[in-house]
Protein backbone atom coordinates (compact mmCIF):
# COMPACT_ATOMS: atom_id res chain seq x y z
CA UNK A 1 0.00 0.00 0.00
CA UNK A 2 1.44 3.46 -0.91
CA UNK A 3 2.51 5.59 2.04
CA UNK A 4 0.02 8.27 3.09
CA UNK A 5 1.38 11.76 2.50
CA UNK A 6 1.39 14.37 5.28
CA UNK A 7 0.84 17.04 2.66
CA UNK A 8 -2.84 17.58 3.69
CA UNK A 9 -1.60 19.35 6.86
CA UNK A 10 0.46 21.84 4.85
CA UNK A 11 -2.09 22.09 2.06
CA UNK A 12 -4.89 22.89 4.53
CA UNK A 13 -2.75 25.68 6.07
CA UNK A 14 -1.87 26.85 2.54
CA UNK A 15 -5.55 26.88 1.59
CA UNK A 16 -6.61 28.75 4.72
CA UNK A 17 -3.74 31.21 4.15
CA UNK A 18 -4.93 31.64 0.57
CA UNK A 19 -8.32 32.81 1.81
CA UNK A 20 -6.61 35.29 4.14
CA UNK A 21 -4.27 36.47 1.35
CA UNK A 22 -7.16 36.93 -1.06
CA UNK A 23 -9.76 38.54 1.18
CA UNK A 24 -8.10 40.09 4.23
CA UNK A 25 -4.65 41.27 3.06
CA UNK A 26 -5.94 43.58 0.28
CA UNK A 27 -8.27 45.25 2.78
CA UNK A 28 -5.42 45.59 5.28
CA UNK A 29 -3.19 47.14 2.60
CA UNK A 30 -5.87 49.73 1.85
CA UNK A 31 -6.43 50.48 5.54
CA UNK A 32 -2.81 50.51 6.79
CA UNK A 33 -1.01 51.53 3.59
CA UNK A 34 -3.33 54.11 2.05
CA UNK A 35 -6.20 55.23 4.28
CA UNK A 36 -4.37 55.64 7.60
CA UNK A 37 -1.36 57.58 6.15
CA UNK A 38 -3.84 59.90 4.41
CA UNK A 39 -5.52 60.52 7.76
CA UNK A 40 -8.71 58.63 6.86
CA UNK A 41 -11.20 58.32 8.38
CA UNK A 42 -9.58 60.48 11.11
CA UNK A 43 -5.96 61.42 11.92
CA UNK A 44 -4.28 59.12 14.45
CA UNK A 45 -6.57 56.20 13.72
CA UNK A 46 -3.56 53.87 13.77
CA UNK A 47 -1.75 55.62 16.62
CA UNK A 48 0.47 53.45 18.86
CA UNK A 49 -1.99 53.57 21.73
CA UNK A 50 -4.94 52.45 19.62
CA UNK A 51 -3.07 49.66 17.81
CA UNK A 52 -1.44 48.40 20.99
CA UNK A 53 -4.83 48.30 22.72
CA UNK A 54 -6.24 46.41 19.71
CA UNK A 55 -3.41 43.83 19.86
CA UNK A 56 -3.89 43.43 23.61
CA UNK A 57 -7.59 42.62 23.25
CA UNK A 58 -8.57 39.01 22.73
CA UNK A 59 -10.43 39.49 19.38
CA UNK A 60 -7.64 41.77 18.12
CA UNK A 61 -4.91 39.29 19.08
CA UNK A 62 -6.85 36.41 17.50
CA UNK A 63 -7.26 38.42 14.29
CA UNK A 64 -3.56 39.32 14.11
CA UNK A 65 -2.52 35.74 14.87
CA UNK A 66 -4.71 34.30 12.11
CA UNK A 67 -3.63 36.89 9.53
CA UNK A 68 0.11 36.70 10.26
CA UNK A 69 0.51 32.95 10.78
CA UNK A 70 -1.71 31.76 7.93
CA UNK A 71 -0.10 34.21 5.50
CA UNK A 72 3.30 32.79 6.46
CA UNK A 73 2.16 29.19 5.89
CA UNK A 74 0.59 30.17 2.58
CA UNK A 75 3.65 32.03 1.31
CA UNK A 76 6.28 29.49 2.33
CA UNK A 77 4.27 26.56 0.92
CA UNK A 78 4.12 28.38 -2.42
CA UNK A 79 7.85 29.22 -2.32
CA UNK A 80 8.72 25.60 -1.50
CA UNK A 81 6.72 24.18 -4.43
CA UNK A 82 7.87 26.93 -6.81
CA UNK A 83 11.51 26.06 -6.09
CA UNK A 84 10.77 22.47 -7.13
CA UNK A 85 9.19 23.74 -10.36
CA UNK A 86 12.20 25.98 -11.01
CA UNK A 87 14.47 22.94 -10.88
CA UNK A 88 15.75 23.06 -7.31
CA UNK A 89 15.62 19.37 -6.42
CA UNK A 90 18.81 18.69 -4.58
CA UNK A 91 18.53 19.49 -0.91
CA UNK A 92 14.79 19.97 -1.27
CA UNK A 93 14.30 18.45 2.17
CA UNK A 94 16.58 21.14 3.60
CA UNK A 95 14.55 23.77 1.72
CA UNK A 96 11.39 22.16 3.13
CA UNK A 97 12.66 22.42 6.68
CA UNK A 98 13.75 26.03 6.07
CA UNK A 99 10.40 27.04 4.52
CA UNK A 100 8.03 25.37 6.94
CA UNK A 101 10.45 25.99 9.81
CA UNK A 102 10.30 29.73 9.13
CA UNK A 103 6.50 29.61 9.00
CA UNK A 104 6.43 27.65 12.26
CA UNK A 105 8.90 30.01 13.93
CA UNK A 106 6.89 33.02 12.72
CA UNK A 107 3.72 31.45 14.08
CA UNK A 108 5.34 30.72 17.45
CA UNK A 109 6.85 34.22 17.70
CA UNK A 110 3.51 35.83 16.81
CA UNK A 111 1.73 33.73 19.42
CA UNK A 112 4.37 34.58 22.05
CA UNK A 113 4.28 38.34 21.38
CA UNK A 114 0.48 38.44 21.34
CA UNK A 115 0.08 36.36 24.49
CA UNK A 116 2.57 38.54 26.39
CA UNK A 117 0.76 41.68 25.17
CA UNK A 118 -2.65 40.58 26.40
CA UNK B 1 -5.50 15.95 -52.87
CA UNK B 2 -5.81 19.40 -54.42
CA UNK B 3 -2.36 20.77 -53.70
CA UNK B 4 -1.94 24.47 -53.08
CA UNK B 5 1.35 24.86 -51.36
CA UNK B 6 4.28 23.19 -49.64
CA UNK B 7 5.30 23.28 -46.01
CA UNK B 8 8.49 22.20 -44.25
CA UNK B 9 8.08 19.53 -41.60
CA UNK B 10 11.02 18.92 -39.32
CA UNK B 11 10.70 15.51 -37.69
CA UNK B 12 12.61 14.02 -34.77
CA UNK B 13 14.18 10.73 -35.86
CA UNK B 14 15.57 8.08 -33.55
CA UNK B 15 16.15 4.42 -34.29
CA UNK B 16 17.68 3.07 -31.08
CA UNK B 17 19.38 0.12 -32.84
CA UNK B 18 21.47 2.43 -35.11
CA UNK B 19 21.31 5.97 -33.70
CA UNK B 20 23.28 7.03 -30.64
CA UNK B 21 20.97 10.01 -30.12
CA UNK B 22 17.88 11.63 -31.70
CA UNK B 23 18.34 14.00 -34.64
CA UNK B 24 16.05 16.06 -36.87
CA UNK B 25 15.25 15.62 -40.55
CA UNK B 26 13.32 18.09 -42.66
CA UNK B 27 10.83 17.13 -45.38
CA UNK B 28 8.89 19.31 -47.82
CA UNK B 29 5.26 18.26 -47.95
CA UNK B 30 2.53 19.53 -50.30
CA UNK B 31 -0.75 20.26 -48.59
CA UNK B 32 -4.32 21.36 -49.25
CA UNK B 33 -6.73 23.21 -46.96
CA UNK B 34 -7.97 19.96 -45.38
CA UNK B 35 -4.60 18.19 -44.97
CA UNK B 36 -4.04 17.22 -41.34
CA UNK B 37 -0.60 17.04 -39.74
CA UNK B 38 -1.07 13.25 -39.57
CA UNK B 39 -1.69 13.16 -43.32
CA UNK B 40 1.52 15.17 -43.72
CA UNK B 41 3.40 12.44 -41.83
CA UNK B 42 1.68 9.77 -43.92
CA UNK B 43 2.82 11.62 -47.07
CA UNK B 44 6.40 11.49 -45.78
CA UNK B 45 6.14 7.77 -45.00
CA UNK B 46 4.47 6.88 -48.33
CA UNK B 47 6.48 9.11 -50.70
CA UNK B 48 9.66 10.36 -49.07
CA UNK B 49 10.95 8.07 -46.33
CA UNK B 50 9.33 4.74 -45.54
CA UNK B 51 11.42 4.28 -42.40
CA UNK B 52 9.52 6.96 -40.44
CA UNK B 53 7.65 5.41 -37.50
CA UNK B 54 4.58 6.90 -35.81
CA UNK B 55 1.30 5.64 -34.34
CA UNK B 56 -2.15 6.40 -35.66
CA UNK B 57 -5.45 4.66 -36.11
CA UNK B 58 -8.83 6.39 -36.32
CA UNK B 59 -7.99 9.79 -37.91
CA UNK B 60 -10.89 11.38 -36.01
CA UNK B 61 -9.65 12.20 -32.52
CA UNK B 62 -11.16 9.24 -30.71
CA UNK B 63 -8.47 6.52 -30.59
CA UNK B 64 -5.82 8.64 -28.86
CA UNK B 65 -2.90 7.09 -30.81
CA UNK B 66 -1.46 10.04 -32.73
CA UNK B 67 -0.52 12.46 -29.95
CA UNK B 68 2.80 14.24 -30.62
CA UNK B 69 4.51 17.53 -29.88
CA UNK B 70 3.78 20.00 -32.70
CA UNK B 71 6.08 23.01 -32.32
CA UNK B 72 6.47 22.10 -28.66
CA UNK B 73 2.74 21.80 -27.90
CA UNK B 74 1.12 18.41 -27.18
CA UNK B 75 -1.59 17.82 -29.78
CA UNK B 76 -3.40 15.10 -31.72
CA UNK B 77 -1.87 15.21 -35.20
CA UNK B 78 -5.16 14.10 -36.79
CA UNK B 79 -7.01 17.16 -35.54
CA UNK B 80 -4.31 19.75 -36.30
CA UNK B 81 -4.01 21.02 -39.86
CA UNK B 82 -0.93 21.96 -41.86
CA UNK B 83 -2.60 25.19 -43.03
CA UNK B 84 -2.57 26.45 -39.42
CA UNK B 85 1.24 26.50 -39.47
CA UNK B 86 1.80 27.87 -43.01
CA UNK B 87 3.83 29.91 -44.00
CA UNK B 88 5.91 28.88 -40.98
CA UNK B 89 7.20 25.37 -40.54
CA UNK B 90 6.43 22.54 -38.16
CA UNK B 91 8.66 20.66 -35.80
CA UNK B 92 7.16 17.31 -34.83
CA UNK B 93 8.54 15.41 -31.86
CA UNK B 94 7.35 12.47 -29.78
CA UNK B 95 5.31 13.34 -26.67
CA UNK B 96 7.50 15.02 -24.06
CA UNK B 97 8.36 13.30 -20.74
CA UNK B 98 7.95 9.78 -22.18
CA UNK B 99 10.75 7.51 -23.41
CA UNK B 100 11.11 7.24 -27.20
CA UNK B 101 10.52 3.77 -28.60
CA UNK B 102 11.28 4.71 -32.20
CA UNK B 103 11.00 8.06 -34.02
CA UNK B 104 7.64 9.54 -32.97
CA UNK B 105 6.35 6.49 -31.09
CA UNK B 106 6.71 6.67 -27.31
CA UNK B 107 6.82 3.87 -24.75
CA UNK B 108 3.41 3.94 -22.97
CA UNK B 109 4.22 1.22 -20.42
CA UNK B 110 4.46 3.58 -17.43
CA UNK B 111 0.99 5.02 -18.08
CA UNK B 112 -0.59 1.64 -18.79
CA UNK B 113 0.68 0.27 -15.48
CA UNK B 114 -0.62 3.34 -13.63
CA UNK B 115 -3.96 3.04 -15.39
CA UNK B 116 -4.28 -0.60 -14.30
CA UNK B 117 -3.35 0.33 -10.70
CA UNK B 118 -6.41 2.58 -10.23
CA UNK B 119 -8.83 -0.24 -11.15
CA UNK B 120 -10.44 1.70 -14.03
CA UNK B 121 -13.74 -0.16 -14.03
CA UNK B 122 -16.94 -0.14 -11.99
CA UNK B 123 -16.68 -2.22 -8.83
CA UNK B 124 -20.32 -2.91 -7.92
CA UNK B 125 -21.54 -3.57 -4.38
CA UNK B 126 -22.80 -6.95 -5.55
CA UNK B 127 -22.58 -8.48 -8.98
CA UNK B 128 -25.72 -8.91 -11.00
CA UNK B 129 -26.59 -11.37 -13.76
CA UNK B 130 -27.40 -9.81 -17.14
CA UNK B 131 -31.07 -10.89 -16.96
CA UNK B 132 -31.45 -9.03 -13.64
CA UNK B 133 -31.25 -5.78 -15.64
CA UNK B 134 -28.81 -2.85 -15.59
CA UNK B 135 -27.60 -0.77 -12.65
CA UNK B 136 -29.69 2.38 -12.97
CA UNK B 137 -28.58 5.94 -12.37
CA UNK B 138 -30.23 9.39 -12.44
CA UNK B 139 -29.04 12.07 -14.91
CA UNK B 140 -27.62 14.03 -11.95
CA UNK B 141 -25.59 11.00 -10.81
CA UNK B 142 -24.27 10.55 -14.36
CA UNK B 143 -23.37 14.22 -14.63
CA UNK B 144 -20.98 13.85 -11.67
CA UNK B 145 -18.51 11.70 -13.60
CA UNK B 146 -19.42 12.05 -17.27
CA UNK B 147 -16.73 14.51 -18.49
CA UNK B 148 -13.97 12.38 -16.92
CA UNK B 149 -15.15 9.31 -18.80
CA UNK B 150 -14.39 11.11 -22.09
CA UNK B 151 -10.64 10.45 -21.62
CA UNK B 152 -9.11 8.61 -24.60
CA UNK B 153 -5.72 7.85 -22.96
CA UNK B 154 -3.85 9.91 -25.57
CA UNK B 155 -1.23 11.04 -23.00
CA UNK B 156 -1.21 14.69 -24.13
CA UNK B 157 -1.74 15.65 -20.47
CA UNK B 158 1.37 13.68 -19.42
CA UNK B 159 3.41 15.55 -22.05
CA UNK B 160 1.94 18.81 -20.70
CA UNK B 161 2.45 18.12 -16.98
CA UNK B 162 5.66 19.70 -15.62
CA UNK B 163 5.40 17.64 -12.43
CA UNK B 164 5.31 14.37 -14.37
CA UNK B 165 8.30 15.67 -16.35
CA UNK B 166 10.20 16.32 -13.12
CA UNK B 167 9.23 13.06 -11.46
CA UNK B 168 7.50 10.29 -13.39
CA UNK B 169 6.57 8.62 -10.11
CA UNK B 170 3.55 10.98 -10.11
CA UNK B 171 0.40 9.07 -11.06
CA UNK B 172 -0.40 11.88 -13.48
CA UNK B 173 -3.44 13.73 -14.83
CA UNK B 174 -5.30 11.10 -16.90
CA UNK B 175 -4.97 8.27 -14.37
CA UNK B 176 -6.19 10.57 -11.57
CA UNK B 177 -9.06 11.89 -13.71
CA UNK B 178 -10.13 8.30 -14.42
CA UNK B 179 -9.72 7.37 -10.77
CA UNK B 180 -12.07 10.23 -9.92
CA UNK B 181 -14.44 9.11 -12.70
CA UNK B 182 -14.95 5.71 -11.02
CA UNK B 183 -14.89 7.04 -7.44
CA UNK B 184 -17.69 9.50 -8.26
CA UNK B 185 -19.86 6.94 -10.05
CA UNK B 186 -22.92 6.01 -7.96
CA UNK B 187 -22.68 2.38 -9.16
CA UNK B 188 -19.12 1.97 -7.84
CA UNK B 189 -18.01 1.01 -4.32
CA UNK B 190 -14.24 0.87 -4.97
CA UNK B 191 -13.41 4.21 -3.36
CA UNK B 192 -11.85 2.72 -0.21
CA UNK B 193 -9.53 0.64 -2.42
CA UNK B 194 -8.51 3.66 -4.48
CA UNK B 195 -8.05 6.22 -1.67
CA UNK B 196 -4.55 5.00 -0.63
CA UNK B 197 -3.39 5.84 -4.18
CA UNK B 198 -4.96 9.32 -3.94
CA UNK B 199 -3.49 9.94 -0.47
CA UNK B 200 0.11 9.16 -1.42
CA UNK B 201 2.69 11.79 -2.33
CA UNK B 202 2.73 10.24 -5.83
CA UNK B 203 -1.08 10.59 -5.92
CA UNK B 204 -2.75 13.99 -5.85
CA UNK B 205 -0.04 15.59 -3.71
CA UNK B 206 2.58 15.79 -6.46
CA UNK B 207 0.28 18.18 -8.38
CA UNK B 208 0.84 21.93 -7.99
CA UNK B 209 -2.19 22.97 -10.06
CA UNK B 210 -0.35 24.24 -13.13
CA UNK B 211 -3.47 23.36 -15.13
CA UNK B 212 -1.79 22.83 -18.52
CA UNK B 213 -3.19 19.25 -18.59
CA UNK B 214 -6.73 20.59 -18.86
CA UNK B 215 -5.70 23.09 -21.53
CA UNK B 216 -4.23 20.48 -23.91
CA UNK B 217 -6.94 17.81 -23.42
CA UNK B 218 -8.56 17.23 -26.84
CA UNK B 219 -11.73 15.81 -25.28
CA UNK B 220 -12.63 18.61 -22.85
CA UNK B 221 -11.73 16.58 -19.77
CA UNK B 222 -10.52 18.72 -16.86
CA UNK B 223 -7.93 16.56 -15.06
CA UNK B 224 -6.76 19.53 -12.98
CA UNK B 225 -10.22 19.79 -11.43
CA UNK B 226 -10.33 16.04 -10.75
CA UNK B 227 -6.94 16.18 -9.02
CA UNK B 228 -7.82 19.22 -6.93
CA UNK B 229 -11.25 17.91 -5.90
CA UNK B 230 -9.33 14.90 -4.66
CA UNK B 231 -6.95 17.09 -2.66
CA UNK B 232 -10.01 18.19 -0.67
CA UNK B 233 -11.26 14.58 -0.41
CA UNK B 234 -7.79 13.41 0.66
CA UNK B 235 -7.49 16.20 3.25
CA UNK B 236 -10.88 15.30 4.77
CA UNK B 237 -9.80 11.64 4.74
CA UNK B 238 -6.55 12.61 6.49
CA UNK B 239 -8.17 14.53 9.34
CA UNK B 240 -11.41 12.60 9.78
CA UNK B 241 -10.05 9.07 9.44
CA UNK B 242 -9.94 8.66 13.23
CA UNK B 243 -13.38 10.13 13.84
CA UNK B 244 -15.64 7.96 11.70
CA UNK B 245 -15.69 4.37 10.57
CA UNK B 246 -14.20 3.93 7.12
CA UNK B 247 -16.56 5.16 4.41
CA UNK B 248 -19.01 6.74 6.85
CA UNK B 249 -18.14 10.29 5.78
CA UNK B 250 -19.45 9.76 2.24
Amino acid sequence: MPKRSNEPVFWALFGAGGVVAAFVLPALIVVTGLAAPLGLPSPGVLSYERVSAFAASLPGAAFLFVVISLSLWHGFHRIYHSLHELGVHRGLSVVRVLCYGTALAGTALTAYLLVTAI
Amino acid sequence: MATHDEIEIEVLRYHPETDSEPSYRTYRVPFAHETSVLQGLQYIKDRLDGSLTFRWSCRMAICGSCGMMINGVPNLTCSAFLREYHPGKLRIEPLAHLPIERDLAVDQTDFLEKLASIQPYIIPAESKAVDEGPFTQTPAQRERFYQYSECINCLLCYAACPQYGLDSGFLGPAALALLHRYNSDSRDVGKADRMPIVNAQEGVWACTLVGYCSEVCPKGVDPASAVNRNKVISTLDYFFRFMAPRGASE
